[in-house]
């Protein structure tokens, strides 16, 4: 597994590299010694986090069960080729990259769906391509908007939203946007 | 909606097999997503606990403690509306840090519990107030510091350096809280111009 990023061998690695491979391995250690220097029972604190951890993991599984089955039977059948080739010339107007596009319709909705159409993009684009690193970019910068606001208003039984779903639906297209044109700045550099 | 989404995904997939003569593809595509899916929550099941363990040191340690304590004075002009020493503001304040972590299970009770505190100061108990708009305008965009379950995803898929989304995630992350502040702050000031 690749935990800790390593720079292609041979090439020099310019600067942004050196930077984010070393946010990783610094947090790893800084998180440990801050628990140590702060008496917190680091292993069992670990444990008990983990332990969560593998619950989340272990709910993923049925949504990556249905999106990728139903990627899988979209592409291998280039049905998705064939709708992306649809969308490109909207999608170029705005900076993004068509494959990318069905991804900012899933995000709002479903933090796992658009985890299991993200996993389907870097399997088939490869992480290291523009359009996985931009779909990388979308789905870590972006939130489960229209869920969380379900879910934060109906657990004190209020009807009316206002207008919290349409500024976080803004700032969603928002973050859109900005994810893909801060992924064409960066994406080769690092 | 995500039914609509997903049947149409599955249908159509079916469909376009069907009227593009590879019928036979159908069940072979079904099979080999769903053996990637969990080849695919398996690998990842493990850095998953590892980051998770990992939040579970620093939420021990204090962290989220920390950030919210750092955060009230930012809450403070955000949340006019809330008593500065309120424990509502306390509340948000947890909340908002949870949220910037990541720390998925523990941020949503911490939001739950915003919201009973805002709840409380509601005077219109079945409409939301400007305060929870703002707290949900926060909350669905906010600023993610390190999205540990991408970069867990790309280092599965073989990403040269899965951490390097850091930077422009930041920035993305940062201007979509931008939008969600100014996108608020308008709509709180049209209702208060309609009274």
């Amino acid at each position: 597994m690749h935990l800790s990023p390593v720079p292609a061998a041979g090439a020099a690695a310019p600067a942004g590299d050196q930077l984010s491979a070393w946010v990783v391995p610094a947090l790893v250690a800084g998180v440990v010694l801050w628990g140590l220097w702060r008496r917190v029972p680091v292993y069992e604190a670990f444990v008990r986090g983990a332990r969560s951890g593998v619950a989340t993991g272990l709910r993923l599984i049925p949504y990556l069960v249905a999106m990728l089955s139903a990627v899988e039977l979209l592409s291998s059948t280039q049905a998705l080729e064939q709708l992306t080739r649809l969308l490109e010339p909207a999608a170029a107007l705005a900076g993004i990259p068509a494959p990318v596009l069905p991804l900012m319709l899933l995000r709002p909705l479903s933090g796992a769906a658009s985890m299991g159409y993200l996993a389907a993009l870097l399997r088939r684009y490869g992480p290291d391509s523009l359009v996985g690193f931009t779909a990388s970019v979308v789905q870590g910068s972006t939130e489960t908007t229209l869920y969380v606001v379900t879910v934060y208003l109906g657990s004190v039984g209020i009807r009316d939203a206002r207008w919290s779903v349409a500024a976080g639906l803004l700032a969603d297209a928002g973050g859109f946007l900005a994810a893909c044109a801060a992924s064409r700045l960066w994406w080769g550099r690092t | 909606m995500m039914n609509a989404i997903w049947a149409a995904l599955l249908v159509g997939g079916v469909v376009h097999a069907g009227l593009s003569g590879q019928a036979g593809v159908v069940t072979r595509a079904l099979a080999e997503g769903c053996a990637q899916a969990v080849r695919l929550s398996l690998e990842l099941l493990g850095l998953l606990a590892f980051w998770s363990g990992l939040m579970g040191i620093a939420d021990e340690a204090g962290l989220t403690r920390a950030l919210a304590r750092a955060l009230i004075p930012v809450s403070r002009r955000l949340f006019s509306g809330v008593a500065p020493d309120s424990p509502a503001m306390g509340a948000v304040a947890f909340a908002l840090s949870a949220n910037m972590l990541g720390l998925g299970n523990a941020a949503t009770p911490l939001g739950l519990r915003a919201m009973r505190e805002l709840q409380r100061l509601n005077p219109t108990p079945d409409r939301a107030s400007p305060a929870m708009c703002t707290l949900l305008a926060l909350c669905t965009s906010s600023v993610t510091l390190v999205p540990t379950g991408v970069i867990s995803l790309r280092a599965v898929a073989g990403a040269s350096s899965p951490a390097d989304i850091l930077l422009p995630t930041l920035v993305a992350t940062t201007y979509s809280t931008l939008v969600a502040l100014v996108a608020d702050g308008y709509f709180r000031s049209r209702l208060e111009a309609t009274g």
